[in-house]
């Protein structure tokens, strides 16, 4: 276990705590790295498809596992991105420049729904968010003009500067290049003055208010961050699927999105990233599994939603700091052993404290 | 006339809508918690339906009692199986939670043999009856939902104003601590809300089954009774009703009258507005935190 | 000399109850004030409408000269007024540090693209405000506790942290929000003693709400004694202890059998 002793301040601000941190770190960058030339293009994929859904998981965990508000809507966003790029880059917009377009308009999305969203909290947020999401599927649908409607938009492969994508590898590292902006971004808005105030909005209204913070455009500045990322993911996502359509941003896209962060473990960035291998993971997973089960299960269209539902749930029963609650977990058991006790982790109360006058 | 025709199969399309409004409402007036399951309860609770009409052969009304009865006890089951235990954790947690549930229900439905992903009829005595009132034609489905609806909503206010259980109910939803404090059963009673609530949904699927089939993704509709239940006021169980009534004869309208499309998102733009005038709804309460 | 504080003819009502009634006051700037009063007289209310959590129906609120009707309730902390809450509201999930740190929120410069990208600017003010921030820290001893998570610490230290947070604040008034509510002997003690610093040291002016007599007595210059939502007695703590009314509304009267 490493003791960190701090002598400076500047100690408290590292990204990285302590020698063995970046060694591990630094380990996985280069694997990353080096990773599309030992792999067959197939898991070259799917690994983009990794990277893109954690930048999704990041712009979803900044709104609702950091500043605590939720969204059933946001599918929505990843749309608006994947749309705008769609469009742009049909009329031969570089890639760069038609990407911050779509987080641009994402993030202008997002002040529109996140501004009446600033009075309402809780389940209300939710049902707004959702029928957000819903309202934005139907608009996509009926622009046929611009978004192909129902049919579809096709989307060229990704293009900059005269260089063309034109192989999984390459789209791989657009997509490792552009992740590791983000989660670099978020990580810096979180040990920064802005990043605290959206925890503190999530744990006390009142006392953040009292601390100086002002709620509404602390909510709104989130709301409009999380939207322009998920904006991003989407902008590579378009290039990703080719064909994009609208009911493939519906409201169980955003469940999905949710279930993601959940997962993952709320509230933490490793999180983001533990639940897009997860919802990557799982549908290779059954795929395989399918062959060993009885029919009625295995052949069953619903076993994937069964799955991920009883999986949902058990996590939440069981193991509500997610994936990288269980990491951390374990990461400790070892560190300490035999000192470990089961009770280290375990939340206190058992009567439910009312959320109505939060 | 045909503005009646209009207004009288809204307001039965409501009546469904307000219905699993009303367990929402239930569920989240005891518990503060809201149960995303809904329509899935529904569906289950339109299959058990099915499965005593069509495979067990029972009369109608005994397969309407069955189903309540089974899914009033999958209703208790599941609360203390996957909601008590959580109990403490924030909504947001109840909320995922009851999401899984869903999709576990789904997916669950299409592998029973018999059900699966197919379309069923369910036979009631009443399906495809017309009836002639006072000049409009109305067909008996919708009659029904409104008689149920109105019947159910006059017995559950009886029962929370008048009898012990329904004020127990009431003082739980209103400071558990002290609830438990004064001797009541808590987890028992949040079982009992849970087990009514899953009632009214199967209820609900059984008056909806006649108009649109049973099928895996019935419960889709359920996704409406939330602006239903926003629009009524969440703590308000005749706001449910009034808001789901609300809902459905605005869809009507925009069915007949609007442009193709603002059918679906009507009730979302109702309930987008509403939140933007008055966040606690027709009925709701406003609360505030004393520090 | 102009009062740092000056409350005038306040009235709060939530629907039909009254729960504050012209009540008029006025704090100078260096002293200890406090309200003291039964449960339900409204003292705990005159700070919340200070505070701009709840609007007065009547009455004004004068900060240094200025109305604070016209301000929102976040813009206060700027102005230089901090609180604590009677009923603890830290940020759970947060260690000791970061709620320390959000007290410095009001202070801050950069704007949010340059924390984005993590600027030397930003880096700058967050060194700067971690050094401030460990001069609170060592004030109340908190050095121990500084990386924990707030939500496993003991009752007497979430207090302390509350304190030290509204400090963190750098204001020039701090209401305190019954400060000694749920400390034992010793940890009262010390709250006196740190009181008595943030007067005499740091010169901040202090608003409190206290319903410990000892305390009360040792730590305040004035008192104002509160009853029903209404004033009953000002006054050095000597002279609103002999005060008839305020016996009155603690014990009550004699009843000639």
């Amino acid at each position: 276990m490493h003791f960190v002793f701090k002598t400076d301040y500047a100690q408290d601000l590292q990204l990285f705590k302590h020698s063995g941190q970046t060694f591990w770190y630094g380990t996985l960058a280069v694997a990353l790295a080096i990773v599309p030339w030992l792999l067959s293009p197939y898991f070259v994929s799917q690994l983009t498809f990794v990277l893109i859904y954690s930048i999704v998981a990041l712009g979803l965990m900044l709104l609702s596992g950091f500043t605590g508000q939720v969204s059933l809507g946001h599918a929505a966003f990843l749309a608006v991105g994947a749309y705008t790029e769609g469009v742009l880059a049909a009329k031969g917009w570089p890639f760069p420049f038609s990407m911050a377009v779509g987080a641009l308009t994402a993030g202008i999305v997002g002040a529109i729904v996140g501004t009446p969203a600033l009075r309402v909290k809780g389940i209300y947020l939710a049902i707004a968010t959702m029928a957000f999401n819903i309202i934005v599927e139907e608009v996509l649908a009926r622009w046929e003009s611009m978004t192909g409607g129902n049919a579809g938009l096709q989307v060229g492969p990704l293009a900059m500067f005269g260089w063309r994508v034109q192989d999984e590898r390459a789209m791989y590292y657009v997509a490792l290049v552009v992740t590791a902006l983000v989660t670099l971004g978020v990580v810096n808005l979180l040990r920064s003055p802005t990043g605290r105030a959206f925890v503190a909005v999530r744990d006390s209204e009142i006392s953040a208010a009292s601390m100086g913070i002002n709620l509404a455009l602390c909510k709104l500045t989130s709301f409009v961050l999380s939207a322009a990322i998920t904006g991003i993911a989407g902008a590579l996502y378009a290039h990703r699927l080719r064909i994009i359509t609208p009911d493939q941003f519906t409201v169980l896209q955003s469940i999905e999105m949710l279930m993601m962060v959940v997962i993952g473990g709320l509230g933490s960035i490793h999180g983001a990233f533990f639940g897009a291998a997860f919802v990557i993971i799982l549908p290779q997973l059954i795929a395989v599994a399918k062959d060993y089960l009885p029919p009625a299960i295995g052949q069953a269209t619903g076993l994937q939603p069964a799955l991920f539902g009883l999986i949902l749930v058990g996590f939440i029963l069981f193991e509500p700091l997610g994936l990288y609650g269980r990491w951390v977990k374990t990461r400790t058991f070892f560190q300490l052993f035999p000192f470990y006790r089961r009770g280290m982790f375990r939340r206190r109360k058992a009567f439910m404290k009312s959320e109505r006058l939060r | 006339m045909q503005v009646l025709q209009v207004i009288v199969s809204g307001i039965s399309q409501g009546c469904i809508y307000g219905l699993i409004a009303l367990g929402f409402v239930l569920i989240y007036k005891a518990t503060e918690t809201v149960n995303f399951a809904q329509g899935e309860l529904m569906m289950l609770g339109a299959f058990v339906g099915l499965t005593a009409t069509s495979f067990l052969g029972l009369p109608y009304l005994a397969a309407v009692a069955a189903a309540l009865l089974v899914m009033a006890l999958f209703g208790f089951v599941l609360e203390r199986a996957v909601v008590d235990p959580i109990l403490g954790q924030p909504a947001f947690a109840v909320i995922m939670v009851t999401i899984g549930v869903g999709f576990i229900a789904r997916g669950v439905v299409t592998m029973i043999p018999g059900w699966g992903t197919d379309t069923h009829v369910l036979e009631a005595p009443f399906r495809g009856e017309i009836l002639h009132v006072g000049g409009l034609v109305v067909a008996a489905e919708h009659l029904v939902i409104i008689a149920a609806t109105l019947l159910l909503v006059a017995t559950l206010y009886a029962f929370f104003r008048f009898s012990r259980v329904g004020i127990a109910m009431q003082a739980t939803s209103q400071n558990q601590l002290a609830a438990y404090y004064m001797g009541i059963p808590v987890r028992r009673l949040n079982g009992l809300i849970w087990a009514i609530s899953a009632a009214v949904a199967a209820l609900a699927g059984l008056l909806l089954a006649p108009l649109s089939f049973v099928h895996v993704n019935m419960g889709f509709i359920g996704l409406k009774a939330f602006p239903a239940a926003v629009v009524g006021g969440f703590g308000s169980l005749p706001g449910a009703i009034v808001g789901g009534i609300t809902i459905g004869v605005v869809e009507a309208f925009s069915g007949v009258y609007l442009p193709e499309g603002f059918k679906d998102v009507a009730a979302y733009v109702v309930v987008l507005i509403m939140l933007v005038v008055k966040p606690t709804g027709l009925f709701g309460e406003t609360m505030r935190k004393k520090v | 000399m102009n009062p740092m504080l000056a409350v005038e003819d306040l009235t709060v009502e939530f629907g039909g109850l009254r729960a504050v009634s012209d009540v008029s006051f006025a704090v100078r700037e260096g002293e200890v004030y406090t309200l003291i009063g039964p449960n339900g007289a409204g003292k705990t209310t005159i700070f919340n409408a200070i505070s701009l959590i709840y609007p007065p129906s009547n009455g004004r609120i004068f900060f240094k000269g200025e109305d604070l009707a016209r301000r929102e309730p976040y813009e206060i902390a700027r102005l230089g007024i901090a609180r604590t809450f009677q009923n603890i509201e830290l940020f759970e999930h947060a260690t000791v540090l970061e709620n320390l740190l959000i007290g410095r929120h009001v202070l801050r410069g950069p704007r949010l693209w340059q924390e984005l990208v993590f600027s030397p600017a930003v880096r700058r003010q967050e060194l700067a405000f971690r050094e401030a921030v460990e001069k609170v820290i060592d004030f109340f001893d908190l050095a121990h506790y500084r990386d924990t998570r707030v939500a496993g610490l003991p009752y007497g230290v979430r207090k302390v942290v509350e304190l030290a947070r509204a400090l963190a604040v750098e204001p020039k008034l701090l209401l305190l929000d019954e400060p000694s509510s749920g400390l034992n002997v010793e940890e009262t003690d010390d709250m006196a003693f740190w009181i008595h610093d943030i007067r005499s040291n740091l010169g901040i002016t202090v608003l409190m709400v206290e319903h410990n007599m000892t305390l009360v007595s040792r730590a305040s210059d004035r008192v104002l004694a509160l009853n029903h939502g209404e004033v009953i007695a000002e006054g050095t703590p000597a002279e609103v202890r002999d005060h008839p009314g305020v016996i009155e509304a603690y014990l009550g009267t004699l009843v000639e059998a």
